[in-house]
Parts: C-alpha cells; sequence; structure tokens
C-alpha cells in the first residue's frame, strides 16, 4: 500500500472532489456503486450527503451473502445438521435467514458451525479433526475465489479426503449483463468494485461497457477513492463517453493477477448460478471442475429437497438489481431489523438495507 | 501422641483422587480435605484479609455510615480465552463489578466471588488468574469477604467461570444515573476505545495476525472518587462494556429522552485500533472496553473535569466528545469530519467481520 488509509479520509480533498462534482454536474445521472463495501463506506462518511441531487447513488448486488441462493443456504444448513460435520463459514452467513432457521440456530441446537476468516482456516480444522467431515462454505464474487481454489489444489495435493466445499461463488460481469438488460433500468453508470478488479484486472468489462454505451469506473473503498470514482463517471457522462476507467491504480491493473486468475481457472468452470431475490443466471458461478469434483460436498452428503419459501414482503430482489431503494420496501425497519431480519441484505455488513439501517435513520 | 498408621491402598481403581495432581479433578468439590487444601492453598494464602479469614459461613460487615446508602451490583465473568493482552479473567470478574458500583457514584468496599472450576483445569493457570484477581481487589481497594467454589464434571463448564457481586458505599444525596443526561450537558469519554474487544478477538486467534493491541481492563472508582471529591455536578457515569462506546450511549440518550451529538474526529481511537477494525470491517465505536467512563456533567464543568481524569492513572486521554441536545426519543448523532452526519444505532447482535 503506498497511502495510509487516513489520507484518503482526508475531508478537505473529499470536499474538493465532491465540489467539482457539482460544479460539473448539469443533469440527473444514476449511478451504481456495484460492491456492498463501498455501500457501507458511502453510508458511514455520508458522502451521499455531499453529492448534487442530481446524482443518485443506486446500490448493487455486490453483496456475498445476500445473493447466495436461498438453496445454498439450505444445502448449508442440512448439511452442518449432520453428525460428524464441522461446518464452516465466513461470520456474516450465520445470520442469513433460510427458510426458518439460519445457521446461529442450528449452532444453538448442537450443530458445529465454526466462523472462519479464510478457506485455510477450515483445511487447518480438517486436519487437526481427521475423524469429522469438515465443510466450507464457498461464498463470494472473484475476491474469495482464489483462495478457495488454493485451498482446495492444497487439500488435493496432500491428500486430505474429509475436506469439501458447498460451492455458491458468483461472478460480476454477468450480474452487469443482466441488470443493463433488464427493461426497468436506470443504471447509467457503474463504479467496479475495487477489489474484485485487483483481482480480475478490468479488461472484462470493456465489451460490456461497448456494448451498453456505459461508462464504468473502477474505484476504491476509502472516501477519497470514492469521491474520485463518482468524479471520473460524472465527467463521461456529462460529455457523452463510455469508457472503462481506472480511479483504483494503485491496486487495479488492466489485466489484474494473473496467478490469482490462473488459479481459480485451474480449479472452477463457469456454470449457471441461482442469485437470491434476482433468479438463474447464464454462466455466473463457479463449478468445480470434474478433476476436484471429489471436493464438492453435494457429493458427499445425502440432501432431501426442501420447498424454498421466501418472505412475502421482502423486495431484496428488487434492491439487489437496483430497482428499488431498502426505504422503498414496506418492511423496512419494521418487520425487518437486523435483529430480525426478512432477507439477508438486512444482515450482512455488506447488505444495502443493513446500511440504511445503521446509517440512513433520518433525524427524529 | 503419636499419628496413626494410614492403611496403605495398593488398587489400580483408587477411589480417592490424587491430592497433588497439577489440574481440578472432582475430589476439588467434594468439600472435603481436597477442597479445603485448595482454599487454603490457592485462594487464601492470596486473598487474607480478616473477614475471610474468619472462615465462617458468612460475612459480616458494618452497615454504611450516616448520609450513606449501600450499593450493590452482581456480574457473572464468562470469557474465551481465560487469558489475553492486558488481562485475564481474573481481573476482568474484579474490575467488571468494581466498576459498575462506582458507576452509581459508590466507593466499592466489598467482593464476594463464586469459582466455577471444570475437572481438568489446570491449577497454576488458577493460580495465575487469583494472583490477578487479588492484585485487582488491591489496586480498587475491595476486600473479598466471601466466596465459593465449586467443581463441575468436564464437558459441564469452560475451565473457568467467575460470578462476582460488589458492595459499596455512595454518598444518599447524589443522583447519578442513566436517566440524567440534561440538555446542554457535556459528553466526556476517559480514554481511546475498543481496545479490550480487538485485544480478546485477536486472544481467539480470529486476526491471523498480531495486531499489538492490550486491553483496557482496569478499576475505574479511583477516578470517580476524584471526580466527586471535586464536588462535581455529575449526571451520568457508565462504563461502555459490551456493545461498546455507541451502544451505551443509544442506552443513556433513550434513558434519559434526549438527543446526543458526538464529535467523530474528537473520539480517541489508538491506531493499531483503527487500523485492525479497518482491516476486518469492524466500528471501534461497537468494540467493548473494560477501563473507560463516560461522563455525562454540565458543560461549564468540563473541563475542571478533564483535568482532573487525566491526572489519573486511566484518564490521561480523557476527552471531551459531544454535548447533549434537546429532549427526544433518544437518538445519538454523529458529526463525521466530512460535515456529514449519521445516526448511531445499537449493535443489533454479535458483530461479525465483513467477507471482502
Amino acid at each position: 500500500m503506498t497511502e495510509s488509509p487516513t489520507n484518503l479520509r482526508d475531508a478537505s480533498l473529499t470536499k474538493a472532489i465532491m465540489a467539482e462534482i457539482r460544479r460539473i454536474t448539469t443533469q440527473a445521472w444514476n449511478i451504481m456503486e456495484i460492491c456492498g463495501g463501498q455501500t457501507h463506506a458511502i453510508m458511514q462518511y455520508g458522502l451521499d450527503q455531499l453529492l448534487p441531487p442530481e446524482i443518485t447513488l443506486i446500490h448493487g448486488p455486490g453483496c456475498p451473502v445476500c445473493v447466495t441462493s436461498l438453496q445454498a443456504i439450505e444445502q448449508g444448513l442440512q448439511i452442518a445438521c449432520q453428525n460428524e460435520v464441522i461446518f464452516t463459514t465466513f461470520g456474516d452467513m450465520l445470520r442469513v435467514p433460510g427458510n426458518q432457521a439460519d445457521l446461529f440456530s442450528a449452532r444453538s441446537q448442537g450443530a458445529d458451525v465454526r466462523v472462519v476468516y479464510s478457506p485455510l482456516d477450515s483445511l487447518k480444522i480438517a486436519n487437526a479433526n481427521p475423524d469429522k467431515q469438515v465443510v466450507f462454505f464457498a461464498i463470494g464474487f472473484e475476491t474469495t475465489a482464489p483462495t478457495i481454489a488454493s485451498t482446495i489444489l492444497t487439500a488435493s495435493k496432500s491428500g486430505i479426503d474429509n475436506f469439501s466445499i458447498l460451492p455458491a461463488n458468483v461472478l460480476v460481469p454477468p450480474a452487469m449483463h443482466t441488470i443493463l438488460s433488464n427493461p426497468a433500468n436506470r443504471v447509467q453508470g457503474f463504479l467496479a468494485a475495487g477489489h474484485v478488479c485487483a483481482v480480475m484486472g478490468y479488461h472484462e468489462y470493456l465489451p460490456i461497457a461497448e456494448q451498453y454505451q456505459i461508462p464504468i469506473v473502477v474505484t476504491g473503498f476509502e472516501p477519497v477513492d470514492l469521491a474520485a470514482g463518482i468524479l471520473m463517471t460524472v465527467q463521461q457522462l456529462e460529455s457523452g463517453q463510455h469508457q472503462v476507467a481506472n480511479a483504483y491504480p494503485r491496486f487495479v491493473t488492466r489485466e489484474g493477477n494473473q496467478v490469482a486468475q490462473q488459479i481459480i481457472s485451474q480449479v472452477f468452470e463457469p456454470v449457471d448460478r441461482q442469485w437470491r431475490g434476482i433468479g438463474t443466471i447464464p454462466l455466473s458461478g463457479l463449478g468445480l471442475r470434474p478433476e476436484y469434483a471429489n471436493f464438492n460436498a453435494l457429493s458427499r452428503f445425502e440432501l432431501s429437497e426442501t420447498p424454498l419459501n421466501e418472505s412475502p414482503l421482502c423486495i431484496a430482489g428488487k434492491v439487489l438489481s437496483g430497482v428499488a431503494k431498502p426505504l422503498d420496501c414496506p418492511a423496512f425497519g419494521k418487520d425487518c431489523t437486523p435483529t430480525h431480519p426478512l432477507g439477508a441484505p438486512m444482515v450482512s455488513s455488506e447488505g444495502a438495507c443493513a446500511a440504511y439501517y445503521r446509517y440512513h435513520r433520518t433525524r427524529e | 501422641m503419636t499419628q496413626p498408621e494410614m492403611p496403605i491402598l495398593e488398587s489400580p481403581n483408587c477411589p480417592l483422587p490424587i491430592a497433588d495432581r497439577g489440574q481440578i479433578v472432582l475430589g476439588h468439590g467434594s468439600g472435603g480435605l481436597m477442597t479445603h487444601d485448595l482454599i487454603r492453598d490457592v485462594f487464601q494464602s492470596r486473598l487474607s484479609n480478616l473477614i475471610l479469614n474468619s472462615a465462617n459461613d458468612a460475612a459480616k460487615i458494618t452497615e454504611a455510615p450516616p448520609g450513606k446508602h449501600l450499593v450493590i451490583s452482581t456480574d457473572a465473568h464468562i470469557i474465551f480465552p481465560l487469558f489475553f493482552a492486558g488481562g485475564d479473567i481474573g481481573r476482568l470478574a474484579v474490575c467488571g463489578t468494581v466498576n459498575d458500583v462506582a458507576m452509581l457514584g459508590a466507593e466499592p468496599r466489598f467482593l464476594t466471588a463464586t469459582f466455577i472450576l471444570e475437572e481438568g483445569f489446570a491449577i497454576n493457570e488458577l493460580e495465575m488468574v487469583i494472583d490477578s484477581f487479588a492484585e485487582a481487589c488491591q489496586e480498587a481497594g475491595v476486600e473479598l469477604i466471601a466466596a465459593d467454589t465449586k467443581v463441575t464434571e468436564k464437558g459441564k463448564s469452560d475451565k473457568l467461570f467467575i460470578s462476582t457481586t460488589g458492595f459499596g458505599w455512595a454518598d444518599s444525596n447524589l443522583r447519578i444515573g442513566g436517566e440524567q443526561a440534561k440538555p446542554g450537558d457535556a459528553v466526556i469519554i476517559s480514554g481511546p476505545v475498543g481496545n479490550h474487544g480487538v485485544a480478546v478477538a485477536e486472544a481467539r486467534g480470529n486476526l491471523g495476525f498480531s495486531s499489538q493491541v492490550r486491553s483496557d481492563i482496569a478499576p475505574l472508582n479511583h477516578m470517580v472518587k476524584a471526580l466527586l471529591d471535586a464536588g462535581l455536578d455529575v449526571h451520568v457515569l457508565r462504563d461502555p462494556t459490551r456493545g461498546g462506546l455507541a451502544t451505551t450511549l443509544v442506552e443513556i440518550a433513550r434513558q434519559s429522552g434526549v438527543n446526543i451529538e458526538l464529535d467523530e474526529e474528537k473520539i480517541p481511537v489508538d491506531k493499531p485500533v483503527l487500523k485492525t477494525c479497518e482491516l476486518l470491517g469492524l466500528d471501534p465505536l461497537y468494540m467493548a472496553n473494560e477501563g473507560k467512563l463516560i461522563l455525562i456533567l454540565p458543560t461549564n464543568q468540563a473541563e475542571d473535569a478533564l483535568r482532573i481524569m487525566r491526572s489519573t492513572l486511566y484518564g490521561e486521554q480523557a476527552r471531551l466528545i459531544g454535548q447533549v441536545l434537546e429532549p427526544s426519543k433518544g437518538q445519538i448523532w454523529l458529526k463525521t469530519p466530512f460535515g456529514t452526519t449519521r445516526v448511531l444505532e445499537m449493535l443489533a447482535g454479535e458483530m461479525l467481520p465483513r467477507i471482502c
């Protein structure tokens, strides 16, 4: 890292960039920040309050636990509740509601559910518990995929046969296609997620910008980064351009981290995947290649089909595809709160509804 | 007089626990010889005082002096792991309860404690805990006057649980409480926030790196006494433990029916705490503290209060962080350095780190 986060939180620099945005804005523009981490940063610093009223930020689907399908969560719950299983997951996943239960309640019923910070920790647990099956819930975007892939390579090389994953990783570009081809789409510019681009580069976005005539700006997570990303997007919108630009060059190159990409494609291949609230998006998920299929937990456990019931009140799908904002939901803050979430976006530290609940309550 | 000869038992299934082994066994909870030895060797040798030494079933204490009220607080301490940078469950069990008593403006005087021991718990670890328990009692100026130990079978508890009850005297005229914040009051924090939460997360192996952060566990009763001795008109005292500064202030705002405005730039957070929280997507305002207090009092006394706090051991970095606004339902508004504001809510449940 070349600059400390503290400098990137410089209030006067952020305000100066915001003033420039106000100066050049002549009409209304809708810009989507794809990543939920960016949504939270925008809310936490109140950056939306500094934008001119013409600029609307639309919150994107970039929240890993929010888009993990109900089916995958139900499968995870069934696996976690089996004897001799240690079910490992990123912490955010614990509170996401399935049909009736979440992983927290499974744990309170005696399931061995453990929070890990990396799939490599799951592999350590597998090593230390040879008599147990250790399953890792593989969720996330292109950011978590390289570590998960390299964990599988390590397990494969060292012959650890009591480790497997429940595959649920998803990819950003197919989701952008889905959003842009929706007739109700309002998005006119994208802030691409800096962390995802650090892995994948941004060359994948060039055909999207061209096809939909839309500017895409790779953007970081600190206030100065976000202000700069918005400014570069508005500059393009105001001048009628549709380029892919990079406002996060200290971490992101055009080609990205090619070692990481190579590891991902060695272990995974694109498959159709269900996105919660959005539906199936073709080739939007990462499935295990045939040579690593034995690491798929779904082939190791007998699971029963469960009917999938979403709360009829929850509008998570609309929120995740940028068609509605959390405050448009009649259940927001009433039937649906972080303590009693109806949908995943109210749970996750990257969910748009949780961000609104935490940072955007109005003064009363 | 000669000692009767002891029978020699050579059975491989000897039912008597071996007295000198290095861990807690069920026999330590029998109430018999082993219990007495454990209490004498581990507890009384470290926590000796006149009342405890009388070894009766209950403690007799003097009644509150004239013009004083008895203040009582009780708390059970369960923490994993037992030892972490900057403290352990022994120091926590004393300071947690001492601080709760002090937050009503009382001078803590006595503690009682129950120690729940799990079969198999290492006695040398117990000794370390009791050493630090005793040290914290001495620092806070409280005496342990009654105590109990129980032993559970292995797996029925987790190494060591400690429940403590604290007793102290408070001036009967004091009106200190979470419901006493008044519009125009100043809000002061006694030092940087979030250290305990980060230190414990690290000890749990949750960080995957060393943050160099130490828990802030400390008895705050001497700081409270200094403030009250100076005759300050203290409205609210509260230690922002679980849920952190934000959650505790929301509680106070609701109890008092006022809004509170905080200045984010003025809230002290140590750099390593800030960096760790940034990395994991956690918020220091919601991380636990065990040696900090929130003081709310009239703004014209804030300077005096800060001067007094900064002259005490645990208050050197005390800061004025906000003010109490108009009567309302009770919201906390945080002014960011960007000139924007946001509302702080209570922490919903466990704080969980983000994924990417």
